[in-house]
């Protein structure tokens, strides 16, 4: 008889998520990494996007599971920065082979409404105003483990997540339901072997 | 009892910064985020907005005595000041920025000059009502919040 398990990969419950954090405010860097931090991620903050991609092409080298405690799960970024902007960082980690997968967030204070979709239009998993705040980060954190325990790709550029303007709320893409495989069963209890009927 | 008078006493300090306009919501969501593990964040915070933004400032007084003005610097360097002073939940500074963006977009040299004065006094008051708040806050250990949200 054959046991028909769905086992899903979960990110480990015991293995925290990882975020990289890109900001080149000294202030706004210490507060995202709180933040990050009372949420229980792994936090790694860098001051510019240059910095970030040196450290992702080294996590990049490091692909095998022993490195796994390097792994960027989540990259967050500010928007306005010196030298590359939080948008240029964007285009050339969806442009890697390798970094597309890891999904980004565009942290910014200015609520420009053509840029907001330029950036989800470009790959951005959300874009944050800021300050942000906790309950962003708390949002950021399901949505993530929710992507990582099915086992789904970070949200595909078809897929719009636009903030509205009058609602700090992200709508959450109603779309993510569209792509729960319906063979998939919960983590929780291995399904019973179904007994074969001749 | 004097403990809880003090305790009092800084709950009020703290209660006027609030509703006298100079913080707003963003300086509770920083005092959320400290705990018993990191018992100073807030100060720390405001200490390195400080020391960090002095820089900021003294190229905005330097900008602000070229002939003829570079209002798209002027508007760069103040949005940097603006973000950080947001980021610790400054509110009337933050007013004073926005008032200072809005003249280099309208390119009034005289408004941006008036305004920055603005910008500096609020600054400056600032920090020195939140110095007397930390140094009472000190004095008295640390006092709970109401609500600890996590």
């Amino acid at each position: 008889m054959e046991t028909t398990m769905n086992h899903q990969i979960t990110s480990s419950k015991s293995q925290q998520l990882h975020v990289l954090a890109v900001d080149d405010s000294n202030i706004d860097r210490k507060i995202i990494e709180k933040l990050l931090k009372v949420s229980s991620f792994k936090v790694t903050v860098v001051d510019s996007g240059s910095r970030a991609l040196e450290y992702l092409g080294l996590e990049e080298n490091t692909n095998s599971t022993q490195f796994d405690d390097l792994k960027v799960n989540l990259i967050m970024t500010d928007y306005s920065m010196p030298g590359m902007t939080g948008f240029e960082l964007l285009k050339k980690i969806k442009n890697s082979s390798t970094l597309k997968e890891i999904p980004v967030v565009i942290m910014s204070s200015e609520n420009i409404v053509t840029r907001i979709d330029r950036c989800l239009e470009e790959g951005a998993e959300e874009y944050l105003l800021k300050p942000v705040k906790l309950s962003d980060v708390r949002r950021l954190k399901d949505s993530i483990l929710k992507t990582e325990n099915m086992g789904m790709k970070p949200m595909e550029s078809n897929n719009r997540k636009r903030k509205r303007n009058d609602d700090r709320l992200p709508v959450l893409p109603s779309s993510l339901s569209c792509h729960i495989n319906a063979s998939m069963s919960p983590p929780a209890s291995p399904q019973q072997p179904t007994p074969k009927l001749c | 009892m004097e403990r809880n008078q003090m305790h009092t006493q800084v709950a009020n300090t703290r209660k006027s910064l609030f509703d006298q306009g100079y913080l707003d919501d963003q300086f509770i969501q920083l005092e959320e985020l400290q705990d018993s593990s990191n018992p100073n964040f807030v100060e720390e915070v405001v200490t390195l907005y400080y020391r960090d933004s002095a820089r900021f400032l003294s190229n905005l007084d330097q900008a602000l005595e070229k002939r003829p003005l570079d209002f798209s610097k002027l508007d760069n360097l103040m949005h940097q000041f603006k973000g950080s002073s947001t980021s610790i939940g400054a509110k009337k500074v933050k007013t004073e920025c926005t008032h200072f963006r809005n003249y280099c977009s309208a390119r009034n040299a005289e408004g941006c000059k008036r305004t920055f004065q603005n910008v500096k006094k609020e600054y400056t008051t600032l920090r020195k009502k939140l110095e007397a708040y930390f140094q009472m806050s000190r004095q008295v250990g640390p006092v709970e919040t109401a609500c600890q949200a996590r």
